[in-house]
């Protein structure tokens, strides 16, 4: 069998430039359609991660964002060691892979012509995990909403508070729901977008408490993780368990949009604004 | 204050010409001596540990001994009465309050009842309802916090955990009447938080209070949860830690070998902790609670800039 798994390890190398195969269905695809759809899976329409940029360059117009605060990176307030080595190092590798120096890219920017304070976290960095870092961007892109009278735009992906922060991470839910609830003295509206993954601490705090809270096809929104649920309750989960349509079944969700949509759909919401 | 370790070293440097530190010498020494004359450090899971003794003071404990007319009022006025969280009316040195707290039993029956103390979406809707009621009749809220954190089940997922918690750190930021959180055992990540945004946190000197239990952590980090003490040590959840990170403002110290030692010591701190606090927030006028609780808040974190 050597000659055959020989040449389906070279057919794979070869199909790398041209195919991938999709995270969810598995089905090869077309790299450029997959990029075209902006990692929208054209057979399953499986709804892949988006960099923080990536998500700000297909929500906001062209040539409006202005990057706000992109200056604030982690500290190690707990001098956090783990079995695989230092918070520290771990926060400048993650920084130098990614180019991002926290889990959230926070500015101000137009949709369709309406400015927003928006805020887009990116997985990538450390999962998106919220830490006094991203609590702060978080909170003055509330504040900035707050003081200039915008709508707030939170665009959410994180696994939860970041461990290594112990208990400021924490506190970070507080934080940011302490600047969301201030939006309500001004009745400035904010729209949370869930997208895949948004959960534990993060959905327990602002990204699930939007005037609107919007989410993508499939998203992964929850509060305890799966596994964690099955042990407590010794059960099988069903299959469609916190997945974005099973909260919008649910209540928790308002609408669920596609990404092509997802821009004029933000646009056409915030056209009802009478401000 | 100087380390054990530290003196230690500075006693070896100075002991291979002990005649020209004759009276350094002497000096670290008595220090010494002082630092093992005072009670023994506990490792922080050991702290842990003892915060979740199922002999220490749990919330009715609590309510019996420090409170009078205690009224209880129970649901959410949305789909049930969670158990693992009592509240209502009650006086403490005369004066009306409302208590809320994580309700953990002391007997395996009241446990299964109260699910031990890890609360449902309902039991922290049932908290805002709660605290929005104080609201109205103008008294302070005092809440007990005592939970491994909030109920990881199906039915709370299917409920909304996430919105319950969320819901209620955004309402907590605004709740015009003042609120204190007494941290007594174990306080539980998000399940903890849901009804601890207040104008005064406060912790009892061997509760303790994570982002994630050591277990947890252990089980993320190490892939492995029996390195739960490793992990304890990491996260820094005891009182002291906590206090340097700006996130409690008090610590209540409690008897030296625990809150279960001696309950009517325990008690008496904890009450003596409430009045006090108590007075110092009638003085700051109604008006300006909310903007110093936002600000309080926003000044938590540690970053770069």
């Amino acid at each position: 069998m050597a000659w055959f798994s020989t040449s389906k390890a070279k057919d794979k190398k070869f199909n790398e430039d041209i195919w991938l195969s999709c995270p969810k269905c598995k089905k090869h695809i077309f790299k450029e359609s997959w990029l075209q759809e902006h990692k929208v899976c054209p057979a399953c329409g499986h709804h892949g991660k988006l960099t923080a940029w990536e998500r700000i360059g297909i929500t906001l117009d062209e040539g409006t964002f202005t990057e706000l605060n992109g200056a604030i990176k982690p500290a190690d307030p707990l001098e956090f060691n783990d079995a695989k080595g230092s918070y520290k190092d771990k926060v400048a590798e993650t920084t130098e892979k990614t180019g991002l120096n926290e889990s959230v890219v926070t500015g101000s920017g137009k949709i369709n012509g309406i400015p927003v304070s928006i805020a887009v976290m990116d997985f990538r960095f450390l999962g998106g995990s919220l830490s006094s870092g991203t609590g702060e961007k978080i909170l003055r892109a509330a504040n900035y909403a707050y003081e200039k009278s915008v709508p707030l735009i939170i665009f959410s992906a994180s696994g939860g508070a970041r461990m290594h922060e112990g208990i400021l991470s924490l506190m970070q839910m507080a934080k940011t729901c302490a600047g969301v609830a201030r939006l309500n003295d001004r009745d400035i509206p904010f729209i949370s977008v869930l997208t895949d993954p948004t959960t534990g601490g993060v959905s327990a705090s602002y990204a699930m408490v939007g005037d609107l809270n919007l989410a993508e096809p499939g998203a992964l929104i929850a509060f305890a993780g799966r596994r964690v649920i099955e042990e407590t309750i010794k059960q099988k989960l069903p299959d469609d368990f916190q997945t974005a349509e099973y909260l919008v079944e649910h209540g928790f969700i308002d609408k669920i949009v596609h990404r092509k949509e997802m821009k004029n759909t933000l646009s056409r919401i915030l056209s009802f604004y009478n401000r | 204050m100087v380390s054990k370790i530290e003196l230690e070293k500075k006693l070896a440097l100075m002991s291979n010409s002990p005649d020209l530190f004759k009276r350094e010498i002497a000096k670290v020494k008595k220090e010494l001596a002082e630092l093992d004359s005072q009670p023994q450090d506990r490792t922080p899971w050991e702290t842990v540990k003892l915060a979740r003794n199922p002999l220490r003071p749990v919330l009715q404990d609590y309510l019996g001994a420090i409170f009078t007319d205690f009224t209880e009022f129970h649901g959410d006025r949305r789909f049930s009465d969670d158990k693992a969280i009592a509240s209502g009316f009650a006086r403490i040195g005369g004066e009306p309050v409302m208590v809320i707290g994580h309700n953990k039993g002391k007997t395996i029956e009241e446990n299964i009842e109260r699910n031990f103390g890890c609360a449902l979406p309902d039991g922290y809707r049932k908290a805002l309802r709660m605290m929005q009621l104080a609201e109205r009749f103008n008294v302070p809220i005092i809440t007990f916090i005592d939970t491994q954190g909030a109920f990881p089940g199906l039915e709370a997922e299917e409920r909304g955990q996430a919105e319950a918690i969320a819901r209620n750190l955004v309402e907590m930021a605004r709740i015009k009447v003042p609120i204190i959180c007494v941290v007594v055992g174990e306080g539980g990540s998000g399940g903890a938080l849901g009804i601890g945004v207040g104008d005064r946190i406060l912790m009892l000197s061997n509760a303790v209070y994570s982002v994630i239990s050591p277990e947890g952590c252990a089980g993320i980090l190490w892939r492995d949860g029996t390195k739960a003490p490793l992990a304890a040590s990491a996260l820094k959840p005891t009182a002291p830690s906590l206090q340097e990170l700006d996130v409690i403002d008090r610590i209540i110290e409690e008897p030296a070998d625990g809150a279960h030692t001696d309950y009517d010591a325990t008690f008496a701190a904890v009450k003596q902790a409430l009045l006090e606090e108590l007075k110092g927030l009638k003085k700051i006028p109604k008006a300006k609670l909310t903007k110093r609780r936002f600000e309080k808040f926003s000044k938590m974190g540690i970053y770069n800039e």
